[in-house]
């Protein structure tokens, strides 16, 4: 394992490191020291590395990932896996606002708590929380899986397109056009496996399934109310 | 009532004029506000509200065609390892595909590297016939975030991150259902058919601090190759500037209210935003305030038209100018040669900007097949490459007639206003007085 010391050489060396990499690399596994609520670190890349955080990270911890298992332990700012590709990323603490904000593939992990608006514009991306999710998560969600083991805030899937909700707790509110849908067998099983991923110990009989009603698809004068 | 006794004329009302009554009627039979394409069409202040007085006894002029006039703009040198030249200082505005045929989008490409300059790509993502075609290929960063991925973010030679536009400072794009066919659906990850309204605020930052960490963000993906610009809509043009240029943008583009759209809201084009006349003096002053006039380049855009607009955006301190519904009209848009189709769908030549509907018979704001096969992409991007050269020598005749070896040497005191109104907005002398309304002791 190669260790990094961002106090020492910088989120710049670290990124610039690990993008210049050649895909036959040996140098795949690595532990990055004293993030010390830095942003972007290790951003962009596009190997199948394993990256391991000691501490806090700032914005966009792992944004636009692809291949990467990354592994944040502490807390994450605003933004974490933004725009993700593929790969993981995994936090052992909690999430602040927009994690997994537009990602399209992959799977966020978040052990703790994730702050308002989780997987806002999500287009493909797992996302699994070990706790709740603030408000407007789920915002405009178009494609992937949201799992929220805790509870969600106000107006969950706001103006959802075709993303799935799973969740175990309370829901404050739901968002314009997102409404509970049927738990099928097909649903247990695919949440079954998401929390297998996330290697969390929940039950998907205990949880609801939430997603579009698909009626401000096209527009509707008797549903304005509702833009 | 006695047929001799004199009657008035009719009379319509001011307030109540013809399109008045249709759009209440309109609004009245289908519940929904009117959709349109292009910018805001009412009467503004514009750059024909300015002229350059040219050389007398104190300045005198180039030769014309003799004596060298420069024309190319460096964008992105304040942090970017890769800043880039485009030969004249006209740049094709963001467009998407998806709004745009693949055709017209790499008609574009096509024009804009004959002419040396760069394209945008849009609220849609890269297509591969734009970046093949487009030498110089600007990569939006939208709230939607369609189609965005670092393998593009990467192949991109500059990426703009979009607050807004002048169309509609404050609003999301928009795409209906027509237009969303399954490539545009699997580009943008949406079912198909649906209305598509994009997101108006970008979804994990808001504010200048958190945009000064994304910049950072986008540098660091690309290992700080790639220009950084930040496009706002003609809002609060002297703020957004300072803003931009805090939050560490290479370049600003400020686009006026004449700037066009895809698709938005009838009362938003036309009730939101500042006319471009209004947005230049602003944000060159905000720039040259923070002292980065020059250094962080500005782009001006909304309704730029020719060579004289081009000139006179440049002598009021911008460095560079973009133009979409100009571009789309060299390239076929609104061709009077179509009159007879614009009749069947109910306008005119001229006057089509229901670019919404995809029905466009140019093939340019289409999804339909059929109609983008009209286009024919080699010969539009001549024909647009033609048009960027006739406004770079226009530009270059005024500059030269201004005894100016640059564009960028143009300046404010070349310039007179014909209104009150653009005098007070551009901040050049009243015509035939020394006024500058706001300034010179006057209020």
């Amino acid at each position: 394992m190669i260790e990094f010391d961002l106090d020492k050489d910088g989120v710049s060396a670290l990124n610039q490191r690990l993008h210049s990499l050649p895909k036959d690399t040996n140098e795949r596994s690595w532990r990055v020291k004293n993030p010390m609520g830095q942003h972007a670190i290790a951003c962009g890349l596009t190997l199948p590395l394993i990256i391991e955080i000691e501490g806090h990270v700032g914005f966009y911890c792992g944004g636009m990932n692809k291949e990467a298992d990354i592994i944040i332990n502490g807390h994450a700012g605003p933004g974490v896996a933004e725009n993700m590709m593929s790969g993981s990323v995994r936090v052992r603490g909690n999430a602040s606002q927009s994690a997994g904000a537009t990602g399209n593939g992959g799977l966020l992990v978040i052990e703790g708590d994730a702050s308002s608006r989780c997987g806002i514009s999500m287009k493909g991306i797992d996302i699994v929380v070990g706790g709740s999710v603030g408000h407007m998560s789920a915002f405009m969600a178009q494609r992937g899986n949201l799992v929220v083991c805790g509870d969600a805030g106000e107006a969950l899937g706001d103006s959802i397109y075709e993303a799935r909700l799973y969740v175990r707790g309370k829901v404050e509110s739901l968002g314009a056009d997102c409404i509970e849908k049927e738990m099928g067998d097909e649903h247990r099983k695919e949440l079954g496996l998401l929390l297998e991923r996330a290697a969390f110990k929940a039950r998907p009989e205990d949880f609801r399934r939430y997603g579009s009603a698909r009626k401000l698809y096209n527009f509707n004068v008797d549903h304005a109310d509702q833009y | 009532m006695d047929a001799n006794v004199p009657r008035t004329t009719p009379r319509k009302s001011h307030t109540f004029d013809d399109y008045t009554l249709s759009e209440i009627r309109r609004a009245a039979t289908t519940g929904i506000y009117d959709i349109r394409g292009a910018g805001a069409k009412r009467k503004l202040p514009t750059f024909d509200d300015l002229l350059f007085l040219g050389a007398s006894i104190s300045r005198y002029p180039l030769e014309g065609y003799r004596e060298k006039c420069g024309t190319n703009v460096m964008l992105g040198s304040r942090f970017a390892k890769k800043p880039i030249e485009i030969k004249i200082p006209i740049t094709i505005a963001g467009m998407s595909f998806g709004s745009l045929s693949a055709q017209a989008k790499e008609a574009l490409g096509r024009g804009a590297t004959i002419a040396g300059t760069s394209t945008t790509t849009g609220d849609g993502g890269m297509t591969v016939e734009e970046r093949g075609h487009s030498h110089i290929l600007v990569y939006q960063y939208l709230p939607s975030r369609y189609g965005m991925n670092p393998d593009d973010l990467r192949k991109a030679d500059a990426i703009e991150v979009v607050v807004g536009q002048g169309a509609k400072p404050g609003g999301g794009g928009m795409l209906l259902g027509q237009k969303i066919s399954d490539r545009v659906a699997q580009m943008r990850c949406l079912p198909k058919g649906i209305d598509q309204r994009s997101a108006c605020r970008h979804p994990d930052w808001t504010g200048p601090d958190d945009l000064e960490i994304k910049i950072h963000e986008l540098r660091e993906i690309t290992d700080w190759e790639k220009p950084i610009y930040v496009k706002v809509g003609g809002a609060r043009p002297y703020y957004d500037t300072a803003l931009a240029v805090k939050s560490g943008a290479d370049v600003v583009v400020v686009d006026g209210m004449q700037g066009g759209t895809a698709a938005t809201q009838e009362v938003f084009i036309e009730h939101v935003g500042q006319p471009t006349l209004a947005c230049v003096r602003p944000a060159v002053q905000a720039l040259q305030e923070l002292g980065m006039h020059r250094k962080v380049q500005l782009i001006i855009s909304g309704g730029i038209k020719s060579g004289a607009d081009v000139a006179k955006a440049l002598a009021l301190g911008a460095d560079a100018v973009s133009i979409g519904t100009a571009a789309l009209v060299a390239l076929g848009d609104n061709d009077l040669a179509l009159e007879a189709e614009y009749q069947a769908l109910g306008t005119t030549a001229g006057a089509y900007d229901d670019w919404h509907e995809g029905r466009d018979p140019a093939g340019i704001t289409t999804q339909d097949p059929e109609l983008a096969r009209r286009l024919d992409p080699v010969l539009a991007g001549r024909r647009l490459s033609n048009y960027l050269k006739v406004m770079t020598l226009e530009a270059q005749t005024i500059a030269r007639a201004c005894g100016k070896s640059h564009v960028h040497n143009l300046e404010p005191e070349d310039l007179v206003a014909l209104t009150v109104e653009a005098a007070a907005m551009a901040q050049v002398p009243l015509a035939g007085t020394n006024w500058i309304p706001g300034k010179n002791g006057n209020s």
